[in-house]
């Protein structure tokens, strides 16, 4: 069974219809880049799956659990979803450490020493231990995606979603966090990451969506994307981004 | 200028009676201190549940606490004191109504604290909304999506920095306060201006008087304001930058 399912998916935003029909499944371990231009709802997508943008038809499952259904609890679903954002989104009032125990002891109930615990060797696993007792506005943006990154993994995630996590980064700092989710593609994290780094696609990729205007137009193993991808479409966004 | 400087006024008796004007003056203050806190703390609470209310998904919710801004925020605030204190008792059941006027004790004093607190509230409602509206979309999909609930999505995560971004204008409103608790003369609560203008009738000292009153005042607003800039540096965040929003 697929971890995240997505079948017919259809959202308006008023009369705006961002999402038409979309349909497609991530398997356990698998990682998914999904691409496409800007306004094409990528972000829109990522964000259905759980449950942060609610859509009108269709139907999402993630680990079998019906995401758009009433009475689905969601808090419980997405404790367990891992979502990394463009701009980190840390909670700046807390230290590194607190960002990664918070949640750990009010939604899963942990306690602090386990929280503590689990949030330091993620830290370090991140390399960034040393930070454990700095506010993220006293680290660079690299750094903070990496404990964002470490944040989500803290909740023992089944599965993490990525929006673009490279995108609001100084070049200089793209590498290192790319080279954290390599490092969890490689653990058999199953991930979807909307991303335009085509180099992680070929590398660490099993496959790739391509997204324009509300529509998957691409859905294809990364070998088929990058051979011969099928719509023209895809092909034009593909040359635009590889040539700068 | 024929006036008669006499500084030890303060110290002399009151015209047929024991007590001095500077006890009238220290009575003065302690209603104006206690009216100002009472309602600040009335202020705070709702104030805070309405400004949070209003940024909630609730559409019902949002509409009752844009109408409880401007309701009062609409009105004058002397007219708010007389609202409260002449027809507001009127608009009660018969039995609650007669209590209210007869007996309840402190009436003054409860009128007041409540017309000042609601007063504020509404001020206070419309900054704590700018606030969590002024962060950043993410931090709240960021919260949803560690697993919190949208309640602890709120406690956690948004009104910990919103609080930290209005400390500035809570502050003016604090000390916005004790110069408002002023216009509950007009209903007669015995707090300094009230004190003070029977003082200036019956002593005829009103450079002293007013003098004093100015002073204790000042003291007020200016111990408000320490408190809330000490607050202030208590909650800074390192790096974060406010400045930049
Ligand atoms: N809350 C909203 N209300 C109305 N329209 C919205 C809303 N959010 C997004 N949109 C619109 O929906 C479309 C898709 O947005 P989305 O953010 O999903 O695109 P995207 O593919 O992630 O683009 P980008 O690469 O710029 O992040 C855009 O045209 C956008 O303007
Ligand atoms: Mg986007």
């Amino acid at each position: 069974m697929a971890m995240i399912e997505i079948r017919d998916v259809n959202k308006w935003f008023g009369r705006f219809h961002v999402l038409v029909d979309c349909t497609s499944a991530v398997d356990k371990g698998e990682v998914v880049v999904v691409c496409g231009p800007s306004g094409s709802g990528k972000s829109t997508l990522i964000k259905c799956v759980n449950g942060l943008e609610p859509f009108q038809k269709g139907e999402i499952h993630v680990n079998g659990i019906s995401v758009g259904t009433a009475g689905t609890d969601l808090p419980k679903l997405r404790s367990h979803v891992g979502m990394v954002f463009q701009h980190f989104e840390l909670f700046p009032h807390m230290t590194v450490i607190e960002n990664l125990t918070i949640a750990q002891e009010k939604v899963l109930g942990r306690g602090r020493d386990a929280a503590r615990d689990k949030g330091l060797s993620l830290l370090d696993r991140v390399g960034l231990t040393e930070f454990a007792d700095k506010h993220p506005g006293q680290l660079s943006g690299g750094q903070q995606q990496r404990v964002a990154i470490a944040r989500a993994l803290a909740m023992d995630p089944i599965c993490m979603l990525f929006d673009e996590p490279t995108s609001a980064l100084d070049p200089e700092m793209i590498g290192e966090v790319l080279a954290v989710m390599q490092d969890l593609a490689r653990d058999g994290m199953t991930m979807m990451v909307v991303t335009h780094e085509m180099g992680f696609a070929r590398n660490v990729a099993h496959r790739v969506i391509f997204m324009d205007q509300g529509r998957i137009l691409e859905d294809a193993t990364k070998e088929e994307f990058f051979g011969t991808p099928r719509s023209e479409r895809a092909q034009t966004f593909l040359s635009k981004i590889l040539s700068h | 200028m024929g006036y008669n400087w006499h500084w030890g006024i303060y110290f002399d008796k009151i015209k047929g009676g024991e007590e001095t004007y500077l006890s009238w003056l220290i009575t003065g203050f302690g209603w104006t201190v206690a009216i100002s806190l009472c309602s600040w703390i009335i202020a705070l609470v709702l104030g805070g549940l309405i400004g949070t209310v209003r940024t909630t998904p609730r559409r019902w919710a949002v509409r009752l606490g844009d109408a409880w801004v401007e309701l009062f925020r609409n009105i004058p605030l002397l007219v708010q004191f007389f609202l409260w204190f002449f027809v507001v008792p009127e608009l009660l059941p018969e039995k609650l109504s007669l209590w209210v006027k007869q007996e309840m004790p402190a009436k003054e004093f409860i009128t007041a604290t409540v017309c000042l607190g609601l007063f504020t509230s509404a001020r206070i409602a419309e900054q704590v909304r700018a606030g969590i509206l002024s962060l950043p979309r993410g931090q709240r999909l960021a919260g949803l999506a560690m697993g919190f609930t949208l309640p602890q999505t709120y406690r956690y995560v948004l009104l910990p920095m919103a609080c930290r971004i209005i400390l500035p204008p809570l502050t003016s409103e604090f000390m916005n306060v004790f110069k408002n608790s002023s216009v509950a003369f007009a209903i007669g609560v015995l707090e300094l201006t009230f004190q003070a203008r029977q003082m200036q009738e019956d002593s005829e000292q009103g450079i002293e008087t007013y003098l004093a009153v100015t002073v204790l005042y000042f003291i007020c607003a200016f111990v408000a304001n320490r408190m809330m800039v000490w607050i202030e540096n208590r909650t800074r965040v390192p790096g974060y930058i406010t400045a930049a929003k």
